[in-house]
């Protein structure tokens, strides 16, 4: 029982993430909807991000500002800088994401995956 | 002054392009992009050259960026193996932009052309950055920007057909999900080791033994990565966005992302992991493998049915990835020769005849197969350059694909893989197939009666023939690609202890 | 003259000649003159290299090294210089020949057939000169392609279909069982030259011999070795210049040269005999020798049956280098120039008939003898030639064969070569004998003459050709014994 609770407690953090992962990528393969679909890559890519934020956290240790006091615990910062940069990553490729699906909406009518299929099938079979 | 500019090298080779594209983007207006992004892609050739004529006795350079010494700081690392990818990736650039002016101008709409120079530029920043970098991070972000630009660059492909939009929309999903596949990957790497350059992750990495861990950051960058270069089954992206994108598109694409993704694959394999634990080389030999050779079979019978030139070029591009990946899979000095040299191979040979299709859309505008009939009579030299590139895809001799196909037979049969030898040369049967299709149909077969299309304008042959011609020369005289590729090979088994040998 | 030089010259003056052909485009007299003149200065070229060496030169030349190890180089022993005379000497006989066919026939694309012709020729004649594996391995592809546009010349749905086979079995055997052959070798020994005695002797388990001897045999598809046959008569779509091309002189000879070239140079008759993996060889090749005749009997298509005649005479050669000896290697090799020989001029007869009486058919030929007096008498020298009747030159190469099955104690090999040759007598006389014997079907039109005489002076040319190769067998087969069947020794210091 004990063995049972720290396997969940002692890793809630990626309890949570994998949960958040597996949310995000099922949205993002099984939504039809263009947009719901980029909402799901989001979850998806945020549930990596807490995955760093999480691993950088040392027990008891603080925010890495430089105080002075020589016994103060710091928390690793290097994953908060690496996530600021796949935070800028993310929000470009949503950026982009969004802009197609505006193109598309455009060019279709549609932002429904199994309409536009049907749409670029009846191109396909008159050519 | 020149020494001090000599030592800059590796940082200019990202810089230039990535300063240019803005410039581009802001007064690209009248085809003054074109001529910022072709200057830009010369120098960065120059660059390149540079550093692979520095590199070449096996030396390397280590440039830290910003003065932060590696592992904290960023380090840009040359190599053999990555200035020979380097210098095809800019000189790719270089030769595709060449051809994209004619080529672009009937195919993408007039006020987008600044953009479109723009994007290009940024598109090969990223390619170029994924093969100078050698930290792992940095390695994520280049990937991302390539991509993202990637999906812009096919997207402008909307003004022909618009299935380009969704085409590029898949791609964008799919590719966004192997690169977070490799952020986790790379997460986990971290909390073993603690840092993310390549070489320190190597050290960190020798005698650490095996963990669940270690697997699942193997399995995750694997993944990842197989996602970016259409490894087979992942490959679902490719087809349609390199038939839907602009030719000049996707002949760059074609020779530069998926060769980028394969160099990505060797370094993370071979610098990074090394073969530690019997379980990499387990999933090399009885995953990798198979499914390599069943990539080049199911690819090339797609090909040799598909009905549009494009189309079938795209899945050929599956299926030639398929003999780079059991070059991989072999595990040895000779596999990893004839990947590198197929490497060059493919984006010779499938830039050029990229290249041809998009002189063909230009000229007869489609490239839908039977409406190609006889084209040969009117576009003789676009037409003959199909062929030889062709050749250099099926591996005759005298061509550069006959040189790879060479090295891989031979690492298969010290091996004594027999039945992988025989699969590798009976696949040619079916690139020669499928070549030999498009072959007959433009040259044996009469043209639609009253028909007249013009050859080609001469800065899309041009560009189409410096490829054929080099397809053709390093077939001739592989001494300089076979040297290149041997070192490169040596240092990447030089770096991982090959247990089993 | 320089040797190496001489070497030089012979190797590229077909090659330097096709840009001159293709700028003479617009004038077809002056290209076509080009052609011949191209073929005749190439076969004098070829003379003077057999000059040189008979004056104990032996000119090699390197061009480039392809791969570390793997030049691309040439040299002359007396097989390549055999198959070299046959290739260019018949290119001039073929040259004037295709002028007058391709006139009296009205074929298109004139200038793109002869351009690959002569590229064809300059093909064989680097198979010819090859001093290695590699080098031979990359002509005999280039001469694959360059046949290509040849098969397909009319461009109709049946050429295109036959064109296709023939690229698809020639390049397929070829990269699927020549290809690996050959990486095999070079794993084996780290070495593709062409050296006396052999390379592989000792380096190849013997076990393991008899299936690399096999891929070569049947990788080497242009021996037509069967089942690898089918493109033979697939290709017989090519206008009659081209069938005579491809069955008599460069195509197919070039596969038994390359194989005989394999034998001598690469596994060594001494290894190849002693270790007996060439028995197996033996029974295929007699095989192919049968079945094909028997084929050849039932077709009534003129040029179908001598395709197939010619799968049955190429498989004596193949069987002569089975028997793994010095007369089985000295009779295949006159084997391949006496069937050349009257093989071209088979076929230059079909296509003289084809031209001026528009038959293709055996049965349709009756009486047609009266009319084409010459084109028959032609015919009917070269068929004895073929069956090996004295005084043909054919009748010295079976002689050979014989013996050397006689010196391998192959009693039933020398049974398959006679019977070999009654059914060549049962399948190529009757042409003839009806052509002059039987009625002629129907009215003889009044317009019905002999062929051109274009076509008709390459055809008597040839067949006195083969009338003459009885005399001079013997120079030939002196010539044949030079061949370095044994290594080198050592301590040979000049």
């Amino acid at each position: 029982m004990d063995a049972a609770f720290a396997l969940i407690a002692g890793h809630a953090n990626y309890w949570l993430v994998v949960i958040l992962m597996m949310i995000g990528l099922y949205v993002a393969i099984a939504r039809g909807n263009l947009v719901k679909k980029i909402v799901g890559l989001n979850l998806f890519q945020t549930s990596v991000f807490m995955l760093y934020i999480s691993m950088g956290k040392v027990e008891g240790g603080t925010a890495p500002i430089l105080t002075g006091l020589p016994a103060t615990v710091y928390s690793n910062p290097l994953p908060h800088v690496l996530i600021l940069t796949a935070i800028v990553v993310g929000i470009s490729t949503t950026a982009l994401a969004l802009a197609l699906v505006v193109r598309i909406r455009e060019a279709y009518g549609t932002i429904e995956e199994d309409e536009i299929l049907e749409i670029e099938r009846d191109v396909g079979s008159k050519s | 002054m020149l020494q001090a500019l000599l030592h800059q090298l590796p940082v200019l080779q990202i810089v230039l392009p990535l300063v240019a594209a803005p410039i581009v983007a802001a007064f690209g207006g009248n085809g003054r992009g074109w001529m910022i992004a072709f200057a830009t892609s010369l120098i960065a050739f120059a660059v390149a050259a540079t550093l692979f004529a520095e590199v070449l006795d096996g030396s390397v350079i280590s440039y830290h960026l910003g003065g932060w010494a590696p592992p904290i700081g960023i380090e840009y690392r040359v190599d053999i193996l990555n200035a020979f990818v380097l210098v095809i990736v800019s000189g790719v650039s270089a030769i595709c932009l060449l051809y994209a002016r004619a080529s672009i101008a009937a195919e993408v709409e007039e006020k987008n052309h600044a953009f479109f120079y723009a994007t290009f530029l940024l598109c090969m920043t990223g390619l170029l950055g994924v093969t100078i970098t050698g930290d792992a991070f940095n390695l994520f972000v280049f990937l991302e920007i390539s991509s993202l630009s990637g999906y812009a660059l096919i997207s402008a492909g909307a003004k022909r057909d618009r299935r380009a939009l969704t085409a590029a929309y898949n791609y964008l999903v799919m590719g966004t999900i192997g690169a977070t596949f490799f952020v986790i990957g790379l997460g986990l790497l971290y909390m073993l080791t603690g840092t993310l350059n390549m070489a320190d992750l190597a050290a960190r990495l020798t005698g650490y033994g095996d963990s669940r861990t270690l697997r699942m950051g193997f399995a995750f960058i694997f993944v990842g990565i197989a996602l970016k270069l259409a490894m087979f089954p992942l490959h679902l992206w490719l087809p349609n966005a390199y038939t839907f994108a602009p030719s000049a598109v996707s002949s760059f694409l074609s020779a530069t992302a998926t060769k980028v993704a394969v160099y990505a694959l060797l370094r993370i394999l071979f610098t990074v992991f090394g073969f530690d634990s019997a379980f990499e080389a387990n999933v090399l030999r009885l995953i990798v493998l198979p499914l390599a050779i069943v990539a080049i079979f199911v690819a090339s019978f797609v090909a040799i049915f598909a009905e549009d030139l494009k189309r079938m070029l795209a899945w050929s591009s599956i299926a030639q990835i398929g003999y780079m990946l059991i070059g991989i899979a072999l595990l040895s000095h000779e596999g990893l020769m004839a990947t590198v040299i197929h490497l060059f191979n493919h984006a010779v040979a499938k830039a050029a005849l990229f290249m041809v299709a998009g002189a063909f859309m230009l000229r007869a505008g489609t490239t839908s197969i039977p409406d190609l009939r006889g084209i040969a009579r009117d576009m003789p030299w676009t037409s003959a350059a199909f062929v030889l590139a062709g050749l250099s895809l099926v591996g005759v001799p005298l061509t550069v694909g006959f040189i790879s196909k060479w090295y891989l037979v031979q690492a298969a049969l010290t091996q004594n893989l027999w039945p992988v030898a025989l699969l590798v040369v009976l696949s040619s049967l079916l690139t020669l197939t499928y070549v030999w299709r498009i072959t007959e149909t433009i040259y044996m077969r009469e043209a639609p009666a009253g028909v007249r299309r013009s050859e080609a304008p001469l800065s899309m042959l041009i560009p189409t023939w410096i490829f054929t011609g080099l397809s053709l020369y390093f077939g001739i005289d592989a001494g300089l690609t076979s040297m290149a590729a041997s070192r490169a090979a040596n240092a990447l088994l030089g770096a991982s202890n090959l247990f089993w040998q | 003259m320089n040797p190496d030089f001489a070497l030089y010259l012979a190797l590229f003056a077909p090659l330097a000649a096709l840009p001159l052909i293709a700028a003479l485009a617009p004038w077809p007299n002056v290209r076509d003159a080009a052609h011949i003149g191209t073929a005749a200065l190439t076969f004098a070229l070829t003379l003077n290299l057999l000059h040189l060496m008979l004056g104990g030169a032996s000119p090699s030349l390197l061009l480039f090294e392809i791969m570390p190890g793997l030049p691309l180089a040439f040299s002359l022993e007396p097989l390549g210089m055999t198959y070299a005379l046959l290739a260019s000497g018949l290119w001039v006989v073929i040259a004037i020949y295709a002028v007058g066919y391709m006139r009296a026939n009205d074929e298109a694309h004139r200038t793109r057939f002869t351009i690959f012709f002569a590229l064809a020729i300059a093909a064989s004649l680097g198979i010819a000169f090859s001093a290695n594996l590699f080098s031979l391995f990359v002509f005999y592809e280039v001469l694959t392609l360059s046949t290509y546009p040849l098969v397909a010349h009319k461009g109709t749905p049946e050429a295109r279909a036959g064109a296709r086979t023939y690229l698809a079995m020639l390049l397929g055997t070829s990269i699927v069982f020549f290809l690996p052959a050959i990486v095999w070798t070079w794993t084996l020994t780290g070495t593709l030259a062409f050296q006396p005695g052999g390379i592989l002797g000792g380096r190849v388990d013997p076990a393991f011999a008899p299936f690399l001897l096999a891929l070569f045999a049947f990788g080497i598809g242009k021996a037509a070795l069967m089942p690898f046959h089918r493109w033979l008569p697939s290709a017989m779509v090519a206008p009659a210049p081209v069938s005579a091309l491809l069955h008599a002189v460069a195509v197919v000879k070039g596969g038994v040269f390359a194989l005989l070239k394999v034998a001598v140079y690469v596994f060594g008759v001494d290894y190849l005999s002693s270790s007996g993996a060439s028995v197996w060889l033996c029974w295929v090749a007699a095989a192919s020798l049968l079945i094909s005749a028997f084929i050849a009997l039932s077709k009534d298509d003129l040029k179908e049956r001598l395709a197939y005649s010619t799968v049955s005479q190429l498989a004596y050669v193949t069987l002569g280098v089975a028997l793994a000896n010095q007369m089985g290697i000295v009779g295949g090799a006159m084997q391949m120039v006496m069937h050349a020989m009257a093989k071209i001029t088979l076929f230059m007869c079909a296509g003289a008939i084809y031209v001026t009486a528009h038959k293709t058919r055996v049965s349709e030929m009756r009486g047609l003898g009266r009319q084409m007096p010459f084109t028959f008498a032609a015919f009917l020298i070269a068929s004895l030639s073929i069956v090996g009747l004295p005084p043909m030159g054919g009748a010295w190469a079976k002689w050979f064969l014989l013996m050397g099955a006689a010196d391998a104690h192959q009693m039933t090999m020398i049974a398959v070569l006679a019977v070999g040759s009654l059914l060549s007598l049962a399948y190529l006389v009757p042409v003839t004998a009806s052509a002059f014997f039987a009625p002629a079907r129907g009215e003889p039109s009044a317009a019905m003459k002999e062929a051109p005489l274009m076509l008709l002076l390459p055809i008597c040319l040839t067949a006195l050709g083969c009338i003459a190769l009885f005399a001079f067998a013997h120079d030939i087969y002196v010539f044949l014994l030079h061949i370095d069947f044994l290594p080198l020794p050592e301590a040979v210091a000049p």
